[in-house]
């Protein structure tokens, strides 16, 4: 077998990242929403008028799934070229 | 219907036909046709394209259906709604630089022809164009009549004449424009989304009395509204959770989300896309449903899901501002459409007509071909959104899932999975798409197989089908360099 492309070992790691953060994120996402929120209702408490399971889950979820893509996209994910440079195959 | 409220909707719809002429002005400068009208020349760039991503996924549910069943449903519908944010990166970085390299490698156009590529297999082919031209034919037709219930509940004109309105606009940008029409409207389109729901979110809570108000008074109405149960304690945390496939992971097989994966500039416009996209997607989510279930105390007792939205509005904010905020579920319907259009379009022509009707057609022929097939197809679709039949109703409701069970694994597994061969890729569509009408029968019969959405099992059957049938029949390990 050929020498495989060096593009494609950085495209394969960008992939794994790609699941290993929406895993994360799924643990996120259902630990607040089902950890908190199936307590009894009386025992919630309210952020910014927000049920805390709900601020939790969804809102500070969101923000930190922001804050991490920014990052990754800056520092993590390498730039290749999608050109074809070597025709000579 | 007042005046200021039209006004809004007219300029709209002039922005969006002057972008439309914008971009036909640049096909007619470009040397190759097929890649300029159905790829926009893969150009994009980040913003254009985490618009043109996030306009075609949202589309009348995210805007009417989903914001209705919040309104009913409360903050578990939120919750589900939530799942979304993830396609936003997750299609980027899974499809991401590969697929990027590899379409042009193989100088793909469609998703098709990658898979053409990958498998070598007019069987892969045939039945991949039949069920993308299916399926996705419905579920343009159901999007139609959606935009044409949407003008027609705005201004008081009858269907039809909403309809016909709808059918011209769509189809005068996307005929003369293609793909990078389809994609600079879509952008305009999703500044609109984004502009509209934040407005939209601000009146309802002032008119609500501010959130904490709002919560109080749904919590005095039924406690369950603000649980993630739902309001009538049915919502399952399994059931919830499978919609992270559903809208979620799986959302990397459906075409209309592959092709535009294809058609960026290069990294650095991916990875902005990815930024914006993942924001604007969560952003629009969040607002809408939030507006959803706000509606409930200022408007109570609204029984068609779909009229939430367009009520409140009216409600809540000035006519004039209304019409823009309305123009926002409207550029939702109208994204979504033109690229679905597109789509069945560049598959008839691209995938079927050049592949095996007449290869050697001239690049003259190929350019009427697709200007005449987008409009015959707009043409059709109207016809059908008229007095849309049973058929298409029951079609459009595998639609979505349909085609990612078809399609996901073929298009993931053969990115990343050299053993994966064409009797993997075949037994595998066909096992998603049988296995998910089957179990699509069996849930309307008999509830939620597992307590899981539909989608679920079929996803997973059709995993194992294309490993096993791709180890045990003729296993090579294909080679990407080639």
């Amino acid at each position: 077998m050929k020498q495989q492309d060096p593009r494609f070992k950085i495209a394969h790691r960008e992939a794994w990242i790609g699941v290993g953060l929406a895993i994360l994120h799924f643990i996120w996402w259902f630990g607040f929403a089902y950890g908190l929120g199936s307590r009894p209702v009386e025992e919630y408490s309210y952020i910014f008028g927000l049920p805390d399971w709900f601020f939790y889950s969804c809102v500070v979820g969101f923000i930190l799934i922001c804050i991490t893509i920014i990052v990754l996209a800056k520092f993590v994910l390498k730039e290749v070229s999608f050109e074809e440079e070597d025709e000579v195959k | 219907m007042s005046l200021a409220v039209i006004l809004p909707m007219i300029i709209f719809l002039l922005i969006i036909f002057f972008v439309g002429y914008y971009a036909s002005q640049k096909i007619s400068a470009s040397n190759s046709f097929l890649q300029e009208y159905f790829l926009g020349g893969r150009q994009l760039g980040g913003f254009v394209l985490a618009m043109t991503m996030v306009a075609t996924y949202g589309s009348a549910s995210s805007f009417l259906g989903g914001p209705g069943t919040a309104y009913t449903m409360g903050f578990g519908w939120i919750l589900l709604a939530m799942t979304q944010v993830v396609t936003g990166y997750f299609v980027l970085l899974i499809l991401g630089k590969k697929f990027a390299i590899l379409a042009r490698r193989y100088k793909a156009i469609t998703l098709i022809d990658f898979l053409k590529m990958r498998y070598k297999s007019p069987i892969v082919v045939l039945l991949s164009a039949a069920s993308m031209i299916i399926f996705l034919f419905s579920a343009m037709t159901a999007q139609w009549v959606g935009g044409g219930r949407l003008i027609e509940s705005l201004t008081g004109l009858n269907y039809h004449t909403a309809l016909f309105i709808f059918a011209v606009s769509v189809l005068v940008y996307v005929t003369i424009g293609g793909f990078r029409a389809v994609a600079l409207t879509d952008a305009v389109q999703g500044g609109v989304m984004v502009i509209g729901t934040l407005i939209l979110l601000i009146g309802v809570v002032i008119a609500g009395g501010g959130m904490d108000n709002i919560v109080q008074d749904l919590l005095n109405e039924n406690p369950r509204l603000v649980t993630p149960f739902g309001s009538d304690g049915n919502l399952s945390a399994a059931y919830v959770s499978s919609f992270w496939i559903l809208v979620g992971v799986g959302v990397v097989g459906l075409p209309q989300m592959a092709v535009r994966a294809m058609s960026y500039k290069n990294s650095k416009s991916m990875h902005r896309a990815l930024v914006i996209g993942t924001i604007v997607t969560g952003f629009i989510m969040l607002n809408m449903h939030l507006i959803g279930i706000f509606a409930r105390p200022v408007l109570p007792g609204i029984e068609i899901g779909d009229k939430v939205i367009p009520l409140i509005a009216l409600e809540v904010l000035p006519a004039w501002l209304a019409g823009i905020v309305l123009a926002a579920p409207m550029a939702a319907i109208m994204s979504t459409v033109d690229s679905l259009l597109l789509l069945v379009s560049s598959s008839i022509v691209k995938d079927v007509y050049i592949n095996y009707v007449k290869p050697e057609a001239s690049e003259k022929t190929i350019k009427r071909m697709s200007f005449g097939v987008t409009a015959i197809l707009g043409i059709i679709v109207f016809l059908l959104a008229l007095n849309p039949p049973e058929l298409l109703i029951f079609l459009n409701l595998f639609a979505f899932g349909g085609l990612e069970a078809a399609f996901i694994w073929p298009v993931v597994l053969g990115l990343y999975w050299s053993y994966g061969n064409k009797y993997g890729a075949i037994a595998s569509m066909i096992t998603g798409i049988v296995s998910y009408i089957a179990i699509h029968y069996y849930n309307q019969a008999n509830g939620n197989l597992f307590g899981v959405h539909t989608v679920t099992i079929p996803i997973v059957l059709s995993f194992f089908a294309f490993v096993v049938f791709s180890l045990l029949i003729k296993r090579t390990p294909y080679d990407f360099e080639k």
